[in-house]
């Protein structure tokens, strides 16, 4: 449906709880998974399975929060264990365990084999499945530094609490931080003759601080300006040329917490005693750790293919990007000025895998081009909907216990061909907001009406920045939102902003996903003043 | 075996707290089985079955707590894990929140468990499938929809000598059907404890009725407008609500209970007097457990009584500061109301518009629980009594607190679940002036 904002979700908490030592320990040998996973593929063939694939995962999850002078939890989890996959008469079927010997592999396979059996009995129409070469024995690893399971429980809670005390010494009234890692050790191998072998890592360190005004009895806080990011504990070793400067430091591939919790708190003080906003038309200037999230749920979910055809019309809903409007290859998403990529490629991003959870390799390709909408999201059993002959790759699983769907891969704006700076952009605007860090968020569902929040915003007057305000949202149809930018800054500005916690599916699953883009400006968007009295 | 009775699950937790030697140590025995079925485009996507058995040691020294869980049963596992929870408390910080473990408690047994929910197979699940896409192929529409039922139990024990032990059972429904042109949806969704309530075949005509009814709707202006909420868009519009009835951020003033100056709002008349929440274990339309996750027993307890804040949740630490008697945050939630129907709702209704599900709500401001989302799936525009015409989705920026003011009248309470959460509740249909629509959508 969408993102659970700071929340973690119950899906990412599954597991047993282990030491964090154990987490660093070697799991189940390759040469032992290659010979189990033979073993299941060959008993479903033998049960007349036409194609089967199996995921032996390990996936190691780490969370550290803590509020104030307070360690509130830290959990380490593990799951391991086997997700079999097959097509029986031309259905789908698919069985788990956690037990992942000889006897039960072999015992998992038939029963995904029987229920692909039952599902035949009310098929309406057999699956088609893309052809997939066989990949042979091929690895991918996240190119990380250092895993963030190699760091010490007690040097990351040190880092949090120094956090916590620099914003209590600015005068914050509470504080909330937290380091969350996540490691997904999947083997894959199938039917077409794939044995992959990779090692993901995630890692997302955030901060939430409050002040409160005793005068007035208002409150007001500020996000952290970090991203989730498919990278090691490097991510939080600073690099001066990964900072963004600005009216607020924002960053790339690294981030400097303990710089951010001194501008959040100087910030929050600042938004207590800033304008409420006057509602009205004005031009929005939106920062990446902003607009991801508007890429995220304006672009992103109505390109997924499943969406468009209406298997999530129960749940996440459908899509107003319908096929008709993408045969038709003129339909304008956008201004000229938009490009929309799609890729599970881009080092540092959540999506980046060297293959999909169907063992299809992954690339890059186009949606919107030039504005106009040329393509989807799709996965092997969808391709030949939309008359590709091969798999685009979005295929995810949050877990081997959870059988793989098709799920977004990082889209992202692309950016301005011309040279043009953040401050030339804001020199042209005569009346408007500048706009830093994502906050609430709402869609239909079918993705055409969206209001958004944000953690900074900043009035633009006449060409310059004239001050703090609050109390924002804009509101916008998505069409009209896209058809209205103006102005893309360059590639000196492209950063990436993601969502650990993607919700899809039911029962729900969880995904992660980056969105890259530079500061963009879109003209006379609908703002309205958020405050209330209760 | 994923069901364990309450013999087997003391005598098991017994064994665990056994191997312990902290200075306190709690256990506790989580068991799910059920299944789930799936289907979209009037055809099964995907389905499944969840059987899992796991156990939750917590060991401390002091104020030092490690946990660590399990799910193998044999000694020497149950003794290792007890082993690792105790290594892991040595290298936790101390909490310096540790509130000391409860001793025995007394509680009644629940009335949440029903022997016929938890004898559903694959088969009975198909079967109440079946009968839902028939009804959407009969009207010519297309059906997506989620079935899953559960039965569960939980067990605590600790080294204080507390046990409690309670089962469950649920099932959840919900379908959409859509029109072939997409021009119209509808929506129903059901959860009961008992699946012998459950009619999918009913519930879907209900949907069914919507999309046909919601087709080629009009625009009106937004603004605000009396509305007719139906209880499941009323439920999910008031979890937010539900879930902020807690005295620790109300006193820390970050929440809509905080008082302006500092302090809650206990005892203020915070809404019209016709709103009465309360929960209650012993509800027979809504059961629930009759303790909570710290084995705190679970009473009826009322949260707002005729517009006044009549309770909020302490945890067992905040009420120790504050030197009151803790309060366990509410086990289900039900909202009085009166005894109209629907219909009668409408037909009250000189000029308004009926909602029939809300949609993607958001917080967007907690100090004054303004939210934001949207209508769906049977809007319409309600004239001298009567509906007369479906009219295009509308966005909202509302809050509940402001909305349970302005209570114009409430229908009576029915079980219906949040579309968001799954969890279910007990409210009735509300009609509410003065509601804020603030665009317009294209959805349908």
């Amino acid at each position: 449906m969408g993102l659970g904002a700071l929340m973690v979700p119950g899906s990412l908490l599954a597991g047993n709880a282990i030491d964090p030592a154990e987490a660093l320990m070697e799991g189940m040998d390759l040469a032992r998974k290659k010979q189990l996973s033979d073993m299941a593929l060959a008993a479903a063939r033998a049960k007349g399975a036409s194609y089967a694939d199996v995921r032996i995962g390990r996936y190691l999850r780490q969370f550290i929060i803590t509020r104030e002078k307070r360690v509130q939890g830290i959990s380490n989890t593990e799951s391991f264990g086997v997700g079999i996959r097959v097509i029986a008469n031309g259905s789908w079927g698919f069985a788990a365990s956690n037990n992942v010997t000889e006897a039960d592999i072999v015992k998992t396979a038939e029963r995904a084999v029987a229920v692909a059996k039952a599902n035949a009995k009310i098929m309406t129409e057999p699956v088609q499945l893309a052809p997939q070469k066989g990949y042979g024995d091929v690895s991918w690893k996240t190119p990380i530094e250092q895993s963030a399971f190699a760091v010490p429980v007690k040097d990351k809670v040190d880092l949090l609490l120094k956090v916590n005390d620099i914003a209590m010494q600015g005068g914050a009234s509470f504080v909330t931080s937290a380091i969350m890692a996540v490691n997904e050790q999947k083997f894959f191998a199938s039917t077409d003759g794939s044995y992959i072998d990779q090692d993901v890592h995630r890692i997302y360190p955030f901060f939430n601080v409050t002040k409160i005004d005793k005068a007035s009895g208002k409150f007001e806080t500020r996000r952290s300006l970090s991203s989730p990011v498919g990278m090691g504990y490097e991510y939080l070793t600073p690099l001066p040329d990964s900072k963004v400067a600005g009216i607020v430091t924002r960053y790339k591939s690294r981030y400097d917490i303990l710089e951010d919790i001194k501008n959040a708190t100087e910030n929050v003080n600042e938004k207590i005693k800033a304008k409420s906003v006057e509602p009205g038309k004005y031009d929005l200037v939106l920062d990446p750790s902003h607009l991801w999230l508007t890429i995220h749920e304006s672009v992103a979910h109505p390109t997924e293919l499943d969406r468009v055809l209406g298997y999530e019309a129960n749940y996440a809903g459908t899509s107003f990007l319908t096929l008709d409007k993408w045969k038709s290859g003129n339909f304008q998403f956008g201004s000229k000025l938009v490009n929309i990529v799609a890729d599970k490629l881009q080092p540092g991003s959540l999506g980046a895998v060297g293959y999909d959870d169907e063992g299809v390799q992954c690339k890059e390709w186009d949606i919107i081009k030039d504005g106009i909408l040329v393509n989807y999201q799709a996965i092997r059993d969808q391709a030949h909907i939309i008359g590709l002959k091969e798999s685009q790759g979005c295929c995810y699983a949050q877990s081997w216990e959870d059988v793989q769907f098709q799920r977004m891969p990082n889209i992202s704006l692309k950016p301005g061909a011309s040279p043009l700076s953040v401050d030339d952009m804001i020199r042209d605007v005569e009346k408007g907001i500048y706009i830093v860090g994502d906050g609430s968020f709402s869609i239909d569902q079918q993705r055409y009406n969206f209001q958004f929040g944000g953690q900074l915003f900043y009035e633009i007057k006449d060409g310059k920045i004239a001050g703090m305000l609050k109390d924002v949202a804009y509101q916008a149809n998505t069409r009209e939102f896209w058809n209205s930018c103006t102005a893309i800054a360059d590639k000196r500005d492209y950063r990436l902003g993601g969502a650990f916690n993607d919700g899809k599916g039911q029962p729900s699953q969880s995904n992660a996903v980056s969105h890259g883009s530079s500061t963009t400006r879109f003209n006379g968007v609908n703002v309205i003043n958020t405050a209330r009295k209760i | 075996m994923a069901i364990l009775n309450k013999d087997e699950a003391q005598a098991l937790l017994k064994k665990v707290l056994g191997f312990s030697k902290a200075d306190e140590c709690e256990a506790s025995l989580t068991g799910r089985e059920g299944g789930n079925i799936r289907y979209a485009r009037n055809a099964v996507s995907t389905a499944g079955d969840i059987s899992t058995l796991s156990l939750s040691i917590s060991a401390t020294f002091g104020k030092k707590t490690g946990t660590t869980t399990i799910n193998e049963f044999d000694d020497a596992s149950l003794e290792k894990a007890v082993r690792r929870a105790e290594e892991l408390a040595q290298l936790a910080p101390e909490d310096p929140e540790y509130m000391p473990l409860p001793g025995p408690q007394t509680y009644k047994d629940s009335i949440t468990y029903v022997p016929a929910t938890a004898a559903v197979t694959p088969d009975t699940r198909a079967a109440a499938v079946a009968k839902s896409i028939q009804v959407a192929k009969d009207a010519k529409l297309e059906a997506a929809g989620f079935l899953e039922n559960t039965t569960s139990f939980n067990a605590l024990a600790n080294s204080k000598g507390l046990f409690a032990y309670n089962t469950d059972t649920d099932v959840i429904f919900s379908i959409t059907t859509r029109n072939q042109a997409g021009t119209g949806s509808g929506y129903a969704a059901r959860g009961y404890n008992d699946i012998r309530k459950l009619d999918t075949y009913s519930a879907t005509q209900v949907s069914a009725s919507k999309a046909n009814g919601s087709a080629n709707a009009k625009a009106i202006e937004p603004g605000r407008y009396t509305v007719i909420l139906e209880p499941v868009a009323a439920a999910y519009m008031m979890e937010n609500l539900f879930r902020g009835l807690d005295a620790r951020n109300a006193d820390e003033g970050r929440s809509f209970m905080s008082r302006p100056g500092g302090g809650n709002r206990l005892g203020e008349q915070l809404m019209d007097d016709k709103v009465t929440i309360y929960s209650d274990p012993f509800h027979p339309e809504l059961p629930s457990g009759t303790w909570n996750g710290e084995g705190m027993p679970l009473e009826k307890t009322s949260w707002i009584e005729k517009g006044v804040v009549k309770n909020l949740s302490y945890s067992r630490f905040w009420a120790q500061k504050k030197g009151v008697k803790p309060v366990p945050r509410p086990g289900n939630i039900i909202m009085e109301g009166g005894d109209v129907s629907l219909e009668e709702l409408i037909r009250s209704t000189e000029r308004g518009i009926l909602v029939s599900r809300l949609w993607y709500i958001r917080m967007v401001d907690p100090q004054t629980l303004l939210l934001t989302g949207l209508t769906r799936d049977g809007t319409f525009y309600i004239e001298n009594g009567v509906i007369k015409h479906p009219i295009k989705n509308f966005r909202f920026n509302e809050s509940p607190v402001i909305m349970l003011n302005n209570v114009e009248a409430l229908g009576k309470p029915e079980r219906t679940i949040s579309v968001e959460s799954y969890r279910s509740y007990l409210v009735p249909p509300m009609k509410l002036r003065d509601f804020t629509f603030t665009s317009l959508s294209d959805a349908v």
